[in-house]
């Protein structure tokens, strides 16, 4: 069942529109990647559904936000608010600025469901060394007590997905969960937050550049480019077949040890500036099979191997190097 | 198998701290007992996680940092023994470009300035025509315009910077650079282009690398031979391309690494538990607490790092055979 409908989300912040005609759609129990370079729009999507964009002086000009049925475009901040962290949670890539260092963790999480779901005291910090116990947060007793600095990264980071839970929410957005992480600690962390959406019946939209992690979590996928989307479609089809030059190129600059010397493609130039935006296609002037017409006209988000592409010249793209047909 | 250019035996360096304002004084040794030569013409991989002492021992390589114990020896010359004078002129020879692209260049100088900055340190004078032509080369090798020489390094993207960076350290025409994740700030698509240039360099200037990175994927595509180091020691030297690890961290780090490929999907990793803290190692391997194959043997005593063929050596007491 959709949870999450974004339908033709454009927003505005002063004469900038980063963000075009977004849509996406997300189930229960469903992991949706929403992936692309610095500067695409992706911390923008997650601020516009948190309901967030007020702080950074942005609005929604047009398109719809459709949560659980409820346009949330509509709301005021009042009951916005009493959405936010009991039914939609955000996990941001620092964890610092989740968590006030001179409070104890423990006490953090308990706030959570004290005020969402009015919980005593008592029972709401045997529910927070509860949820610590199934992060695998190991003597969750003890670390309640504790303070944010006396924590790694990776445990300040459980602590934040904690408190994302208290509440019990169906929608969590996690904006570059596991990148300011080490490797080994990256992969701890996702196994986790992908475990609470089989068990949960959560929805997770996953904000990532890493494209290992989308093939290895992800359900579906959103690839946006310059604050349009490029192309969507279900993780398989994304990988064995991406109908968009700007999902084939971002799959071949992962570096893998099968790959020949000098075979990481990349893709020249760089992600146009919002107030710079090139007419057509936005990607055209990086694209390797750019023609005239790419110049000039937007190319529309269509149907293409059972997804969406924007690119006039989806379905004639041969698959990714190096990636073999799953 | 080439020549070692640099050679490092017994390296070690510490660094002291006080555990609170009163407490007591503690000695974090960041890179413990590493030797390892670096081929002439190689890119040599040195990769871990964070407190590994990787950036540490790149700087004790080009002697930014001097080192507790060891020696490092370049192209022959023990760098150790060397007086200040003599070794500011050997750095022409040896190179960094660091991780950081945005510190690494002073904001008030143009990228023009920057450039020559290294010329000047070496009290080496050019015409002006000459410094123009060698500024507008390095432009050119570095696939950036001219132009930009002009601009200040507010006005550049990361993967522009990084680029002056790599620019910056060739000037002097180095036979050697340590690159201390040089891409790790940077989106895949740039990194991309990064290592790109990075591979044309190597090939056209004869050039070796010593290649500092946290990420496993990448250097067994850049490197020749990878070194795997854990809480300052080296724990596996293995070649890049067409080897499966002996030691269980090597493991667990090429498990942690996410494959882009949803038809090999997998559980990421079993691994439970965090580096320990390096001020108080155990006495035996330090990677026991978190080792699925750990006995009481390793607990007790350190495995020493042997090999096992001519270029691959593990330091374990139970390595994983292979097939």
């Amino acid at each position: 069942m959709t949870l999450l409908s974004v339908r033709d989300l454009s927003i505005t912040i002063g004469r900038m529109q980063p963000l075009d005609r977004i849509s996406f759609d997300l189930a229960k129990g469903e992991i949706l990647g929403v992936v692309g370079e610095s500067g695409s729009g992706k911390s923008l999507t997650a601020m516009s559904v948190m309901g967030l964009l007020p702080l950074i002086r942005g609005r929604i000009s047009s398109g719809q936000v459709l949560f659980d049925g409820r346009d949330l475009t509509r709301l005021k901040e009042k009951e916005y608010r009493a959405l936010r962290g009991r039914r939609i949670a955000l996990i941001t890539q620092n964890p610092m600025t989740s968590l006030d260092p001179v409070l104890t963790v423990g006490s953090q999480i308990d706030q959570v469901a004290r005020l969402h779901l009015g919980l005593a005291p008592a029972e709401a910090k045997a529910r927070s060394i509860d949820l610590m116990q199934q992060l695998r947060i190991p003597e969750a007793k003890a670390v309640h007590d504790q303070y944010p600095h006396q924590l790694s990264g990776g445990m300040k980071q459980r602590i934040v997905i904690a408190m994302a839970l208290a509440a019990d929410p169906d929608l969590i957005i996690a904006d570059e969960p596991t990148t300011a992480l080490d490797v080994t600690i990256q992969a701890q962390i996702m196994q986790i937050l992908v475990e609470l959406v089989r068990d949960r019946g959560l929805a997770l939209m996953l904000i990532t550049h890493d494209m290992g992690v989308v093939a290895q979590t992800c359900d579906r996928v959103v690839v946006l480019y310059a604050g349009r989307v490029a192309e969507s479609n279900t993780v398989a089809d994304i990988f064995a077949a991406p109908q968009h030059p700007y999902t084939r190129a971002l799959i071949g600059c992962i570096p893998r040890e099968a790959l020949q010397p000098g075979s990481l493609t990349g893709i020249p130039g760089m992600v146009p500036n919002v107030l710079d935006y090139p007419a057509g296609c936005r990607f055209h002037p990086r694209c390797a099979l750019a023609q005239p017409v790419c110049a000039e006209t937007v190319p529309p988000l269509a149907p293409a191997e059972g997804g969406l592409a924007a690119c006039h010249f989806a379905g004639e793209i041969a698959p990714a190097k190096g990636v073999r047909h799953g | 198998m080439a020549d070692a250019l640099v050679s490092l035996r017994n390296l070690s360096r510490d660094f002291h701290s006080r555990a609170g304002l009163f407490g007591e004084r503690r000695v974090l040794r960041a890179v413990n007992d590493v030797s390892l030569d670096i081929e002439q013409g190689q890119v040599t991989g040195v990769v871990g996680e964070s407190g590994c002492g990787k950036s540490t021992l790149a700087r004790l390589v080009l002697r930014l940092l001097d080192a507790s114990g060891g020696q490092v020896t370049f192209d022959g010359t023990d760098l150790g023994k060397l007086p200040a004078r003599r070794l500011r002129k050997l750095r022409q020879r040896m190179q960094m470009v660091f991780q950081d692209p945005y510190s690494a260049i002073d904001p008030r100088y143009s990228i023009r300035e920057a450039l020559l900055e290294p010329l000047q340190v070496q009290g080496i004078r050019l015409a002006r025509g000459e410094a123009a032509a060698k500024v507008d080369k390095l432009m050119d090798v570095v696939g950036l315009s001219r132009k930009m020489a002009e601009a200040y390094p507010h006005q550049l993207s990361g993967g522009q910077k990084q680029r002056i960076g790599i620019a910056r350290a060739l000037i002097l025409q180095p036979s050697f650079l340590v690159l201390d994740e040089p891409t790790a700030s940077l989106d895949v698509s740039i990194q991309a282009q990064v290592i790109n240039l990075l591979e044309g360099l190597k090939s056209e200037y004869g050039l070796t690398y010593l290649f500092i990175s946290h990420d496993l994927g990448l250097v067994r595509y850049f490197c020749d031979r990878v070194v795997v180091m854990y809480l300052g020691r080296i724990v596996e030297i293995m070649p890049a391309k067409n080897a499966t690890p002996r030691h269980p961290y090597t493991r667990t780090l090429l498990d942690s690494n996410f494959e882009p490929d949803p038809a090999k999907r997998r559980v990421v990793t079993r691994l439970s538990g965090e580096i320990p803290s390096a001020f108080d190692l155990p006495p035996g391997c330090a990677f026991a607490a978190r080792c699925p194959r750990a006995s009481d043997l390793c607990r007790r005593e350190r495995p020493e790092l042997t090999s096992s063929a001519p270029d691959r050596s593990a330091a374990c007491h139970h390595p994983i055979e292979q097939q």
